[in-house]
């Protein structure tokens, strides 16, 4: 009788039915569509394992889960991991060679900020609203971050949300870079910027680090090893560390991100009607996002003879390469010969470091 | 006249998918270039004769590099 008593299958609620499904749709997807599989292929399974009843797998102060989840998340371990390993794979030359690219990567996070005031004017709290309003910049570790800090309740759906998100970002910014651009300006060809030194290239993330952190030191846990991978890379010094955040550390780290956010998604917390909401604003947010960088770069083009491709200003969102290349692939099917990948990872890149800033932003203002 | 095939944007080769003595259409697809994990093809600028490659597989390139010289016919 004990034995029964003590048996999951008897506690199961529909919820967790539900969340079963869940966790196997994302799984389904990871494998068959290859969407983002390296997240949502261990956040499905973790789905699945929070919400077998009595398993004590999130049981604060004992669970496996939870204890991935309380020193790598909670105590902010795991995004910074990955920003090293971000840090070190990202090039800056791209935005070196072209400064006032870093201007359409700061106004793809336009979305995050109508969006924040709208979901606050819906009656999520300010913190939560931050939170929601993130998932505009399209970048994974600053949403988790961001969260974490402010609305870990939240943690689950908007990780989710800014996953899947990425994942469909061929599918969600090609409609609206072609309403927003015309014939002729998808093929206009831009100039090559000036080439950037080696030595340039090294200054940079020391620089960088320093002006950043010293204007939002919210913001210095992401910016900090960021900065710090990419010092790895450009030293040419260090090629173990360097290759090392690329690959194995951040493999190592994705491995426990992803099983541990899957985990914070139990049916109570996660099958509210507030998570639908959450998907729809953070939708919002991302394609805002995306039209913002578009139209700044036709403002700008009113001011300059050195015309800007305005698809390059959808990139300004920061899921890194993906929007780039859905750049190059839009430009490529109005002018073949329109070679704007390398373009668009200027602000690409600017995209990001603008997120983590806007994060930075949030969290000195409502934490 | 020779015209030079010029590297439209910095990779890695990929494929190089003509040969030394063939002839080629403008528009033809030369060499697909691996940037960012995207395969980006480059396109014969003119009728021709290749006449001369300059890159193999494998081959890191630069933006304006000389990947191949085509004789226009």
């Amino acid at each position: 009788m004990v034995f029964f008593n003590n048996m999951g299958l008897l506690a199961v609620t529909p919820g967790m039915v539900f969340m079963w499904i869940i966790g196997l749709i994302l799984i389904y997807l990871a494998i068959t569509r290859q969407y983002e599989p390296l997240l949502l292929l261990p956040i499905g399974f973790g789905i699945i394992l929070t919400n077998l009843p009595l398993s004590m797998l999130m049981e604060p102060g004992e669970g496996l889960l939870w204890r991935f989840y309380h020193y790598g998340i909670e105590w902010e371990v795991i995004p910074p991991l990955i920003f090293l390993g971000l840090g070190a794979l990202t090039d800056f030359s791209a935005l070196l060679s072209q400064p006032r690219l870093i201007f359409l990567g700061a106004a793809a996070q336009v979305g995050v900020y109508v969006t924040f005031f709208i979901a606050y004017s819906m009656g999520f709290s300010l913190q939560e609203a931050a939170t929601i309003g993130i998932i505009g910049g399209a970048d994974g570790p600053t949403t988790i971050y961001l969260a974490a800090k402010l609305a870990p309740q939240l943690l689950g759906a908007t990780a989710v949300a800014a996953y899947s998100y990425m994942a469909l970002v061929p599918l969600i910014m090609p409609p609206i870079m072609k309403l927003l651009t015309t014939d002729a300006e998808r093929k206009i060809r831009m100039k090559k910027g000036r080439k950037v030194s080696a030595r340039e290239k090294l200054y940079f993330p020391i620089i960088a680090a320093m002006v950043i952190i010293l204007l939002v030191p919210a913001s210095a846990p992401l910016i900090a090893m960021f900065m710090m991978g990419n010092l790895f890379r450009e030293s040419k010094v260090v090629e173990r560390l360097n290759e090392t955040a690329q690959n194995s550390l951040m493999n190592i780290v994705t491995i426990f991100l992803g099983v541990s956010i899957g985990a914070t998604m139990n049916a109570e917390v996660f099958l509210r009607k507030e998570v639908i909401f959450i998907f729809f604003l953070g939708l919002f947010a991302f394609m805002i996002s995306t039209a913002s960088g578009i139209l700044l770069a036709k403002f700008m083009n009113l001011f300059t003879s050195n015309k800007i491709n305005p698809l390059v200003g959808a990139a300004g969102v920061s899921a890194v390469p993906m929007a780039a290349r859905v750049v190059q692939k839009v430009g490529a099917a109005a002018d073949k010969r329109n070679y704007l990948l390398m373009f668009a990872m200027g602000p690409n890149i600017a995209g990001v470091i603008g997120t983590v800033i806007a994060a930075g932003i949030f969290i000195s203002i409502l934490k | 006249m020779a015209t030079e095939v010029l590297v439209p944007l910095a990779g890695n080769i990929w494929v190089v998918l003509v040969n030394v003595g063939d002839e080629v259409e403008e528009d033809d697809e030369l060499v697909v270039i691996e940037a960012l994990k995207m395969e980006n093809p480059v396109y014969a600028p003119c009728d021709g004769t290749v006449s001369e490659i300059r890159v193999k597989k494998g081959d890191v390139v630069e933006d304006d590099d000389v990947l191949m010289i085509i004789e226009e016919s």
